[in-house]
């Protein structure tokens, strides 16, 4: 083998940060709606708090259940006078940053394995993936209850228990994604320029597979938002007085007659943030592959 | 007919040319084989999982029951009586016979023994989850062919903004603000429950319990009232879920139909001049319905795991109900022997989704 070889193989796929992706991701009219929204969101949680003038954990008995838009309570108050704009942007930090970590732990575990079971193949990836199957029929909202209902919760025992359910889908994709371009010239380019395993897997081969880790790392944050909200609203989840916007719903059931309020604005800004992260995740997987629109 | 070949198709090259030129049956055979194992391996490792957790979690089984006024010897005593002092693969050797022979051991909370709880709260969720995916079917399949062919017009886009808004909401949320304003405002349908409580007493009476279903078992005994009175219960429930199962159909359906669009024997179909009509709805969409029928089985089994939060809500007395109740009673029995339930209902469904597939493959043929 001559060092020409080595020349021969351009960039073998459409990185992400590529013009054309971008071009085509920012025509995507949906995914820049979902990504205002997110980008709205942030900023509301992140300086909201600043702005209002009520303490998400003061508590005015002579105020409870103020309707919205009473006095300065924009979106009203909760059960204990609360001011409920206050508590929904504190949540919402706690609910995207709950979202936001689980994405990365369960990003890195599952491309992790995923580079592993795709690079080695052979029994180490077929006994990585039946696990990765058996780990995906398991429903795993009922692991995610029991963990979390025996297990004593902290924000960062549930981010854990929920990227602990999240990472299968990730390793599949990247599984596979690897597995195709395990067989290119570059990387038997790689190998006879004696470049390690290691060095193959991860300057070589992770870069390449960047762009559906990317896509299926924001649909994984918009699931995790979703998981929180349901453990939480049963109670398992984020424990008050430390606000999130799944366990804000707790016990809005049983005010659903008197004041609705506590049941919609939470769910909205639920619904809004997971939007969001789909419809961007929808845009970037159209930018970055027309083909596959397979989920 | 041409044959298709879906980038979602399980089957790998080697599988395919080690099985070309045998029969269906032995196939099937084969196939079944295969899944078997794969099932196998699978329920190990579920029950595995729910082995770790009972013993992780800190809750002494044995001080559970003797309660913590017990003296040493007679905790003692119910620990060697439960199999507690043997090492832990006895225990779980113990505990998968257990499993198989469908013990699960009593629930605190009923004390009665879980799998009569759980054979009781099934139907009503089965229920739930069979109606909700027929709903998804019928609304979603013929929304993601529209979808398709109309690829990037405002049909399109109208009907994936539904569909992921379906996929975005938290389907308890959806659940609270349907019941706030069909029951709660409008009055339209019943509210939480299987039945008004005025027909509790004419359901014990005139309905004979066959399957446990409400709606089959009322109209089996002729008991109109009540049957129609749980229509009126179970139609919410089954809008909220059957609108997250929609999501996923439609979504799966349009990207199916794309692909089978783009193929050539559409286009020679056409060029004979066949309608557009039965092109689309019956030469595409008949090979798009082969992987569309695991997609259809997954999102049955993903709504037995959304009836969780979708009981709660609606106090829908199915398996779900009865977890979380369990949850919130730390009756560890019963919430590991219904997960057990679930999840092998769950593999059970995959397995059989797998099997249809390979009978309706034309490619088997």
């Amino acid at each position: 083998m001559t060092d020409m070889a080595f020349k021969a193989d351009p960039a073998p796929t459409q990185r992400w940060w590529q013009r054309r992706a971008v071009r085509r991701f920012l025509r995507h009219r949906l995914a820049l709606f979902g990504l205002a929204i997110i980008v709205l969101l942030v900023l509301a949680c992140v300086v909201g708090p600043y702005l209002l003038p009520f303490d998400d954990l003061y508590i005015d008995l002579r105020a409870r259940f103020a309707p919205p838009l009473t006095g300065s309570h924009i979106f009203g108050t909760d059960p204990l006078g609360r001011d409920l704009a206050a508590r929904l942007f504190m949540a919402g930090r706690i609910s995207l940053l709950v979202g936001f970590a689980a994405m990365l732990i369960s990003t890195v575990f599952g491309s992790l394995i995923g580079i592993l079971a795709g690079y080695y193949g052979g029994k180490v990836g077929a006994v990585l993936m039946r696990f990765v199957d058996a780990m995906l029929s398991f429903p795993s909202i009922f692991l995610l209850l029991a963990l979390a209902a025996f297990i004593k919760p902290s924000p960062i025992m549930i981010t854990v228990i929920i990227a602990a359910t999240s990472w299968m889908e990730i390793t599949r994709i990247v599984e596979a994604e690897i597995k195709s371009l395990r067989e290119r010239d570059f990387i038997m380019a790689a190998r006879t320029l004696g470049l390690s395993n290691g060095q193959i897997m991860f300057r070589e081969l992770l870069p390449n597979a960047m762009g559906p880790i990317i896509v299926a790392a924001t649909l994984t944050v918009a699931r995790a938002i979703l998981l929180e909200a349901y453990v939480s609203f049963l109670g398992y989840g984020i424990q008050p007085p430390l606000p999130s916007w799944g366990n804000m719903l707790n016990g809005a059931q049983q005010y659903l007659d008197s004041a609705p309020w506590l049941a919609i604005v939470p769910g909205v800004a639920i619904t809004l943030a997971v939007t969001g992260f789909n419809f961007v995740g929808d845009g970037l997987r159209d930018a970055l592959d027309a083909r596959s629109d397979i989920a | 007919m041409s044959q298709t070949h879906g980038a979602h198709d399980p089957a790998t090259a080697e599988e395919e040319s080690a099985i070309a030129g045998t029969s269906l049956l032995p196939r099937i055979a084969g196939r079944f084989g295969k899944t078997l194992f794969s099932l196998v391996v699978t329920l190990f490792g579920l029950l595995v999982v729910t082995f770790a957790i009972a013993r992780l979690v800190p809750i002494d089984p044995a001080l559970a029951v003797v309660g913590p006024r017990a003296t040493q010897a007679q905790y003692e005593a119910v620990r060697t009586e439960m199999g507690l002092d043997q090492p832990i693969p006895v225990q779980f050797a113990t505990y998968l016979g257990d499993v198989v022979r469908g013990d699960f051991g009593r629930s605190n909370l009923t004390s009665r023994p879980v799998i009569e709880d759980v054979r009781s709260a099934f139907p009503a969720t089965l229920e739930l989850a069979t109606l909700a995916t027929l709903l998804g079917v019928l609304l979603g399949v013929p929304a993601g062919v529209v979808s398709a062919v109309n690829q990037g017009r405002w049909p399109d886009h109208v009907l994936r903004v539904v569909g992921l808004l379906g996929y975005s909401m938290p389907v308890f949320w959806l659940g609270l603000i349907a019941l706030l304003i069909f029951y709660g405002q409008l009055g339209w349908v019943g509210g939480p429950g299987r039945l008004d409580v005025s027909y509790e007493l004419s359901y014990e009476l005139d309905v004979t319990a066959y399957t446990g279903s409400i709606l089959i078992d009322s109209a089996l005994s002729g008991a109109w009232d009540v049957f129609f009175n749980a229509l009126t219960h179970i139609a919410l429930p089954v809008f909220v879920l059957g609108y997250f199962s929609l999501a996923y159909i439609s979504r799966m359906t349009r990207s199916f139909m794309l692909e089978q669009l783009g193929q050539e024997y559409v286009t020679a179909a056409r060029v004979k001049g066949v309608p557009e009509r039965r092109v689309v709805w019956v030469h595409a969409l008949g090979n798009a319905m082969v992987p569309l029928i695991t997609v259809i089985a997954l999102s049955y089994a993903a709504l037995l795991e959304g009836s969780v939060l979708t009981e709660t809500v609606f106090a829908w007395p199915g398996l779900g109900l009865y977890i979380t109740q369990a949850l919130f009673a730390a009756d560890l029995n019963a919430v590991l022997g219904g997960t057990v339930v679930i999840g092998v209902a769950f593999i059970v469904l995959n397995l059989l989704s797998d099997l249809l597939y390979t009978v309706v493959d034309p490619r088997a043929r």
